[in-house]
């Protein structure tokens, strides 16, 4: 099978989602072709657990995020949440377990109605499933406006676009949480904001999520702010995960090519530091003729012969650390057994 | 190529760019937006000056100011923008479009909406060259194929006859900076030349805007509001905020004895790659004033940690620090008595809290 491999996949825990063989395609109009967004990834995150989803553009991240809510279907695989099999589920089942789970926009002014009061906004989602008497519905809005500090009074007398965009990103967490959910799908949530107020959002986010026992899905392309806010990171490279490693372990020592690539383009801000040249040229191919054999073999240093026929498999490398690659940049040739001890 | 050879005849003392007391409000219907206030730097032949600022900071309007890109209608600028030697505020079209392209160009932030979606690539590069330099077809296209190939894209033949939507993200800002390299100009704007590309890719786009300065010994303003990519690639640094010029300083100087604290907590709120994960970031409070009714006193003051009762009356003008390129405009900078005392006040405040809540 051309799976990237399960190894990492785990079976202690309490497992709140896990995705198996996850595949998107899109047709490309009527040339018969198809856009292989996602090919059959598998991942899972356990309760309370922050996971992080890093990749450049096109990647997959963003669908692999929206086919956990069903938007759209995904083509093949399994997406268990909460122990109920969302692929083949009904509309109607499927409306009210997204009442569990729950979506952060990117672009927080477009995600908001622009005619609508806020303080309505917000609410919709209790009126919609009729939680509750207007005055608990509103007390429960404002309680929410007011943690994520918006002031209520204000909500309910403006719209989207009297407020600034990172209030809007707060608006939109304070909708989110609305209903309970357990599980929060963040989409790029601070990539649109000013890096003083990025802080006020990442902390903010930390924040609620002790508060109410949330577990998150954090999709972003900004290595340094996945790391920050994640517990596990997942690197995805045209449609597939490249490496699966806790957030600590993957920075500091990447087993991947492109994680290293990934890590070394970032620009540190301090002067003393010489800028290393990257060697990796390029970027990535068209997800429509994705290359064979690892998807990352064209721009990779370390590509040979097996790296453009045989697809490589997640294998552990350390505690925790999975990587798919043939020719990692450590946990290579020895037992993998060895490895795992001394690390 | 003569062009350079020109530009370099030309070449007058002093400064390449002196940039005196500059002003760009709009008139809008909620009154005045100061957007540049009164903003005076140069910046010398060959060297990458650095702007960096939060979102409506003053940025962007402070490069087209320079640059002459303003609507005319409903703004209102004063001040004085001296290029080789030369008075540039207030010139006609006429003259300033013999500027534009030849002497001063820049790139834009978004690659696709600045090329020309019904033009192709070799052509919309051979333009500016027929015009300015009186190039024939075939030149042009030559020359066109050569930049194409100095700015490193992949098959250059093959791009002189496609068009923008044909090519990615990163291959459109590099045909964004061969078109603004063209007619060999003095001085390249970049107005944040990589916030829509990925970063594997903004790497190599920043590499080749370094290569490209020296190899020309042109000048280069870089916008960004990022301050890690301005640390790696600029020579000097200026950070805006509210309209007006808070610090500038030489690269290393800045980020080693940084005197505002907007520029020190503009740093810190940036999450570093080398803290272990759930690090608290630092946050700046609140949000970037209003220019229509800027705060009295240092515009910084309302969000300032060290604010005092003298910021928020009196507004501090540029001081000189110990380094003479080193201007910063604070009454109580980063390391003075007065910082140093609150800043130990609130480090114990900020232990207390954290004992109470049992965290440690």
């Amino acid at each position: 099978m051309a799976g990237s491999g399960k190894a990492h996949l785990r079976d202690k825990g309490d497992v709140l989602l896990r995705v198996e063989d996850l595949v998107v395609e899109f047709p490309v109009g009527r040339t018969g072709l198809k856009v292989h967004a996602v090919s059959g990834i598998s991942f899972d995150v356990l309760r309370g657990e922050t996971l992080g989803v890093v990749g450049e553009s096109g990647c997959g991240k963003s669908t692999t995020g929206k086919a956990m809510m069903m938007l759209p279907r995904p083509n093949s695989g399994s997406v268990v949440f909460e122990g109920t099999e969302l692929t083949g589920l009904p509309a109607n089942e499927m409306r009210s377990a997204r009442t569990r789970m729950q979506m952060i926009f990117q672009d927080p002014i477009s995600s908001l109605n622009p005619r609508r009061k806020v303080r309505d906004i917000v609410r919709e989602p209790l009126l919609i499933w009729k939680r509750g008497s207007e005055k608990e519905q509103l007390g429960k809005v404002d309680k929410l406006l007011e943690e994520v500090g918006i002031d209520p009074q204000r909500a309910a007398e403006s719209q989207a676009h009297q407020f600034s965009g990172g209030q809007c990103q707060r608006i939109s967490i304070a909708r989110s949480l609305v209903l309970d959910p357990t599980l929060i799908i963040c989409d790029e949530p601070v990539s649109a904001l000013d890096v003083s107020v990025q802080a006020q959002v990442l902390n903010l986010l930390e924040d609620l999520k002790v508060k109410y026992g949330l577990t998150l899905v954090f999709i972003a392309h900004d290595l340094a702010v996945v790391k920050n806010i994640s517990d596990r990171v997942q690197v995805m490279y045209l449609g597939k995960i490249c490496e699966v490693a806790p957030s600590d372990s993957m920075y500091t020592s990447p087993a991947h090519h492109y994680t290293k690539l990934l890590l070394d383009s970032i620009p540190v801000p301090n002067p003393e530091v010489t800028v290393q040249p990257i060697t990796v040229q390029g970027e990535p191919p068209s997800p429509v003729l994705p290359p064979p054999g690892c998807r990352f073999n064209p721009r990779c240093p370390a590509a040979d012969d097996r790296c453009r026929s045989e697809e490589p498999q997640l294998r552990k490398v350390a505690e925790g650390h999975f990587v798919a690659c043939h020719h990692p940049l450590f946990g290579g040739e020895a037992p993998v057994a060895v490895r795992t001890s001394t690390s | 190529m003569n062009t350079r050879l020109q530009a370099a005849s030309r070449q007058v003392d002093g400064p390449l760019l002196k940039v005196t007391d500059l002003h760009t409000h709009f008139r809008t219907e909620r009154g005045l937006v100061r957007s540049v206030d009164g903003v005076s730097f140069s910046l010398d032949r060959g060297k990458a000056l650095g702007i960096v600022g939060e979102s409506g900071s003053g940025k962007t309007v402070l490069s087209r100011s320079i640059m002459g890109l303003l609507p005319g209608r409903n703004t209102e600028k004063s001040g004085s923008v001296i290029f080789e030697g030369e008075e540039i505020i207030g010139l006609s079209l006429k003259a300033r479009r013999k500027i534009w392209g030849r002497e001063m160009s820049m790139i834009f932030q978004d690659p696709m909406t600045s090329l020309n979606p019904v033009m192709r690539v070799g052509k919309q590069i051979g333009e500016g060259l027929k015009i300015h330099l009186g190039m024939d077809n075939e030149t042009a296209r030559e020359t066109a194929l050569k930049l194409l190939q100095d700015v490193r894209i992949p098959e250059p033949e093959k791009r002189l006859d496609q068009y923008a939507f044909e090519l990615s993200g990163g291959m459109r800002q590099r045909v964004m900076i061969a078109l603004a390299l063209a007619c060999g100009p003095t001085i390249l704007f970049a107005d944040e030349p990589t916030t829509a590309l990925d970063v594997t890719v903004q790497a190599q786009i920043l590499e080749l805007i370094g290569e490209q300065r020296r190899d020309r010994n042109m000048s280069v303003i870089l916008v960004t509001h990022d301050l890690g990519v301005v640390a790696g690639h600029t020579d000097e640094i200026a950070v805006m905020y509210g309209g007006k010029l808070v610090e500038k300083a030489p690269t290393r100087t800045l980020f080693a004895n940084m005197k505002m604290p907007y520029t020190e907590a503009l740093l810190r709120s940036i999450p570093n790659i080398e803290d272990p994960s759930h690090t608290r970031l630092n946050v700046i409070p609140g949000r970037p004033p209003d220019l229509v009714n800027p705060p009295k006193g240092c515009r910084f003051s309302p969000r300032c940690e060290y604010v005092q009762p003298k910021c928020i009356t009196e507004e501090p003008p540029l001081l000189t620090a110990e380094h003479a390129e080193h201007v910063y405009a604070c009454w109580f900078p980063v390391g003075s008595p007065v910082y140093r005392e609150k800043r130990a006040q609130l480090d114990k405040e900020s232990k207390q809290k954290l004992s109470k809540t049992g965290v440690s």
